[in-house]
């Protein structure tokens, strides 16, 4: 099946099964490996992207239903050479360790800062409930988001 | 411990920001599944439903009929290579694919090799697989029975399932003391089966390039040199040389010990590739991770723990049934089959030891590993701290003052354990006290009265433990005859940057920030200015890998001691070219100077140059050294934790309302890196403590095979973790450092259990297996009588 879609701002197009994910579409086809894969049944949130910018788990989207989509990936993320406050956030507070699951937090952060500019530590835990972190215990993602949170309602782009 | 370079510099103690995060936070990290290479082919494996049958039959046509199919790989084809059988790192045998019979459910049965991930996977499905179910042997205590079913048939005279008997300690001595005894205690305690659930799970791709007969081979590998020597050994019939092996071991997503083995995935992709000649992919899936690579803990442990009435501790006694499945694919070193259980007398000042372990196939995965711990330690831990506890209350003792009567004194240290081991350092008063004094300590001992007497559940509990890391000195310390040491191979260029090379591989841990501190340390050249690699077996000096905390006691003393290499050459240059005596020259971090004249100096940055462009006649040009380090002794971090829990009368849950843990892990490298490798620690003590187990029914499935059952915790249930250090430097460790990405998950399941054992003792309670799920209160508080 023919699926057009944008990544990042570019247009892509491919002919796929339709069975096909859309985070192999991403990754296999499209060659942007930042989309990692923890799970395969939406439990670890490593494949997180954001589907029109909604946060989706891009191993239980198939590549078809991204049609006509605007999707963003952490490779999305940096805009003319500029990090995003959230990539500046989990540098600064070592808000990652493996890396793994980072890409997949990122995204999952993005979507919630959109809608909720000023969280409190329990909004951030929750909305980051649905992306597994082996290595951080969680600790310092927290403070990462809090730190993007402050730079953006600062005027930080 | 003192700064002595600059923010700039960037050496020991600075917290400065990790080098390999700005490719991660961009998704520009390369993991092994991020390899492609053009013309590769995928393997995907058919496992097994039962614990153990008999192979009837394998049909491959209708896999084969499937477009993209190429092949179907059975143990019958590997068997004409005797590739079917490899050996373990403990010296047994274990199946790459099966020709007679599967022996736990999901073994691998049949791979199939396609063009395509997709491809392969409808292959799998299609093959098919007859079996006749066999009796399957569950339970480590009826395996030993007479009459049970003998599993390992394939060896010759093997008549049980009993694979090694082991035991440590002064026997004599130990039953003495238990004679002699006012009170003993004694506890059934199991330590689950546990998965360190990486969020990357394994996988390789290995490529065999038929015009340079070479094979290279990305992996999710924690030990790759230590991997192409097995690789050498067991395919160098088929013409795997060691210098025809490399092996890469990329960005990795987490390791935690479940990265050390060698999986058959690994193996069926490189025969494959050595059979076609083409790039072969094998990523496993969750559930083939969580039910098929080795698993952690499984110790059905009878401990017994003596004491006088005034409550000296005097003697520990342990029995173990170490379930491993069924093979030993342990990842110990090789003279110790329980790994280093043995530090099982913990922080105590106890006069007598004896320890017995008897290792036990059933029908289930081979293992143990480690689930992010040094060798059987926490197990160790878990128990000691439980019995401490148990016998304090039995004496009707607070926690922390027995421990505290108890404790190895920092004047004792250092310190012969009743077991063997010389501890190095340690002050454990000091670090207990500074927990209780942080969590306020006797505040909650009366909120916790006052509660009682209004019936609420809480409850305090203490671990304070001792490790036991840095595998390890080569008298004792090997791995399949390979010693234990750890190297660093460091070149300085022309214009005093540097590249250093080690024998490790970071799995998340930050090797390439803090190793370039210390570099930066001990030659004052800028972190910034050193580039770290490691992973690549063609490049880097041999060491052992990483695991164990093995890597700052190893690795980390490896690169100090070659930059003193570097520094000692450096002061002949110095001194040639400041026309003064090598004795007359004084080091400090950056430069050389003259004594008593400040303002005449070289830096290592000019010494670097001259190097290469004005060395002194008779010296060779160049800047580098090397170093294998053999440690002289194991390094002993330790630490107190303090845990506060509420208990949900209604439900059961455990809440975890404070938890304060203070580490000594010696002088730190980078204060950042070592918090936030306990709070990972911290989090992976909790997890098993309250959520993670998995375990197998009567005819063994298995139980908790996916991230729906296996419960991996996430932000919400994990606690704030407060956390604080004292600092005891090791005293034969170049750097003073011990390592510390492991204690907080060997120390925190205890605190956590202690916790809930003291919030129901007064119901009778004296002991709760982990994992203390609110299903498993619940039902204990209603035998109790205890309702909402």
């Amino acid at each position: 099946m023919w699926v057009k879609l944008s990544i990042n701002g570019e247009k892509h197009e491919a002919d796929v099964e339709p069975r096909l994910l859309l985070v192999h579409l991403i990754r296999d086809v499209l060659r942007l490996t930042g989309t990692h894969i923890g799970c395969d049944t939406t439990h670890c949130g490593a494949c997180t992207v954001l589907m029109d910018g909604r946060a989706v788990k891009s191993c239980t989207v198939f590549a078809v239903q991204a049609r006509d989509k605007q999707i963003m990936t952490v490779e999305g993320l940096e805009q003319d050479s500029k990090l995003h406050p959230l990539q500046q956030g989990f540098m600064a507070e070592h808000g990652l360790q493996c890396g793994y699951c980072t890409p997949g937090m990122l995204m999952t952060s993005y979507a919630f800062l959109k809608k909720h500019p000023a969280p409190n530590e329990e909004d951030i835990r929750r909305a980051i409930s649905g992306n597994l972190c082996r290595c951080t215990g969680y600790v310092n993602i927290v403070k990462a988001i809090q730190y993007a949170a402050a730079t953006l309602r600062q005027g930080g782009s | 411990m003192a700064l002595r370079t600059s923010p700039e510099v960037g050496g020991m103690g600075h917290s400065i920001k990790r080098k390999e995060d700005p490719r991660f936070i961009r998704g520009k990290g390369t993991y092994v599944d991020d390899v492609q290479l053009p013309g590769m082919l995928y393997l995907d494996i058919a496992r097994s439903p039962f614990a153990h049958a008999k192979i009837t039959r394998i049909g491959t046509s209708k896999a084969l009929a499937i477009p993209g199919v190429l092949a179907v790989i059975t143990g019958q084809d590997l068997a004409k290579y005797n590739l079917h059988w490899m050996p373990t790192l403990m010296s047994d045998t274990q199946m790459v694919l099966p020709v007679e019979k599967v022996m736990y459910q999901a073994q691998e049965v049949a791979a199939v090799l396609a063009t395509s991930r997709y491809a392969a996977a409808d292959g799998v499905a299609a093959v098919e697989v007859e079996y006749e179910p066999l009796p399957v042997v569950v339970d480590p205590k009826k395996a030993l029975e007479p009459g049970a079913p003998v599993l390992r048939t394939d060896k010759k005279d093997k008549k049980d399932n009993h694979i090694w008997h082991w035991e440590w300690g002064d026997r004599a001595a130990t039953d003495r003391a238990f004679t002699q005894a006012d009170v003993i205690v004694k506890q059934d305690i199991y330590i689950p089966r546990i998965h360190v659930a990486s969020i990357e799970t394994c996988g390789c791709v290995a490529h065999f390039d038929k015009v340079n007969d070479k094979l290279t081979v990305w992996m999710t590998t924690q030990a790759p040199h230590a991997i192409r020597t097995v690789f050498a050994l067991v395919a160098g019939h088929v013409g795997l040389a060691e210098h025809k092996i490399r092996i890469i071991s990329p960005d990795i997503g987490g390791g935690f010990g479940g990265k050390v083995p060698v999986y058959p995935g690994y193996v069926i992709a490189v025969a494959a590739s050595v059979l076609t000649g083409k790039p072969v992919k094998w990523i496993e899936d969750r559930m083939e991770n969580l039910q098929a690579d080795s698993f952690a803990r499984d110790y059905h442990i009878t401990a017994e723990l003596a004491g006088k009435k005034d409550g000296t501790l005097t003697a520990l006694r342990i029995k173990t049934l170490a379930d491993h499945g069924y093979a030993d694919a342990a990842a110990n070193p090789s003279k110790f089959p329980a790994g280093l259980f043995h530090i099982c007398t913990g922080s105590y000042d106890l006069k007598a030891a004896h320890v017995e372990v008897d290792g036990v196939y059933t029908n289930k995965p081979p293992g143990g590993i480690a689930y992010r711990c040094s060798f059987r330690v926490t197990e160790a831990v878990h128990t000691i701290e439980r019995m401490v506890d148990l016998m304090a209350h039995q004496l009707a003792m607070d926690p922390a003052d027995f421990r505290l009567k108890n404790f190895i004194k920092p004047e004792q240290f250092p310190y012969k354990s009743a077991l063997g081991w010389e501890y190095d350092s340690g002050n454990y008063a000091g670090a207990l006290q500074k927990a209780m004094d942080r969590i306020g300590y006797t505040e909650l001992k009366r909120e916790q009265a006052e509660k009682r007497k209004r019936g609420e559940l809480m409850g305090i509990g203490i671990s304070s433990f001792t490790e036991i890391v840095g595998a390890g000195p080569s008298k004792h310390f090997d791995i399949l005859g390979l010693k234990m040491f750890d190297s660093c191979e460091i070149r300085i260029h022309p214009t005093g940057k540097a590249i250093a090379r080690f024998g490790t591989k970071s799995q998340g841990q930050g090797h390439e920030t803090t190793y370039a501190q210390i570099l930066a340390e001990e030659l004052g050249i800028p972190a910034a200015d050193i580039q770290i690699e490691e992973g690549d077996t063609d490049t880097a000096p041999y060491g052992l890998g990483t695991y164990a905390s093995r890597s700052t006691p190893t690795a980390g003393a490896a690169a100090a001691m070659a930059a003193r290499k570097v520094r000692d050459k450096g002061r002949k240059i110095a001194a040639h070219l400041l026309e003064a005596s090598e004795n007359d020259l004084v080091w400090e971090p950056g430069k050389f100077s003259v004594k008593g004249a400040p303002a005449k100096f070289k830096t290592i940055q000019e010494i670097a140059f001259a190097a290469y462009t004005n060395h002194p006649q008779g010296m060779e040009a160049g800047l580098e050294a090397v170093s294998y380090y053999d440690p002289p002794n194991l390094t002993y971090p330790f630490g107190s934790y303090v845990c506060v829990v509420d208990i949900d009368k209604g439900t059961g849950e455990v809440k975890v309302r404070r938890f304060v843990a203070v580490d000594d892990c010696g002088n730190i490298i980078n204060p950042m890196i070592v918090e936030g490798q306990i709070h990972g620690g911290l989090t992976m003590g909790f997890a098993p403590a309250l959520l993670e187990e998995i375990s197998y029914d009567e005819i063994g499935n298995i139980r908790g095979g996916s991230f729906i059952d296996y419960l991996v915790p996430t932000a919400v249930e994990t606690p704030k973790w407060e956390t604080d250090k004292t600092c005891t430097p090791s005293p034969h460790h170049p750097l003073g450092a011990k390592g510390v990405g492991e204690s907080a998950t060997v120390g925190a399941p205890a605190a956590i259990v202690n916790a809930v054992v003291d919030a129901l003792w007064h119901l009778g309670v004296r002991h709760i297996d982990i994992p203390i799920t609110p299903p498993k209160v619940w039902k204990l508080l209603r035998e109790k009588g205890i309702t909402e």
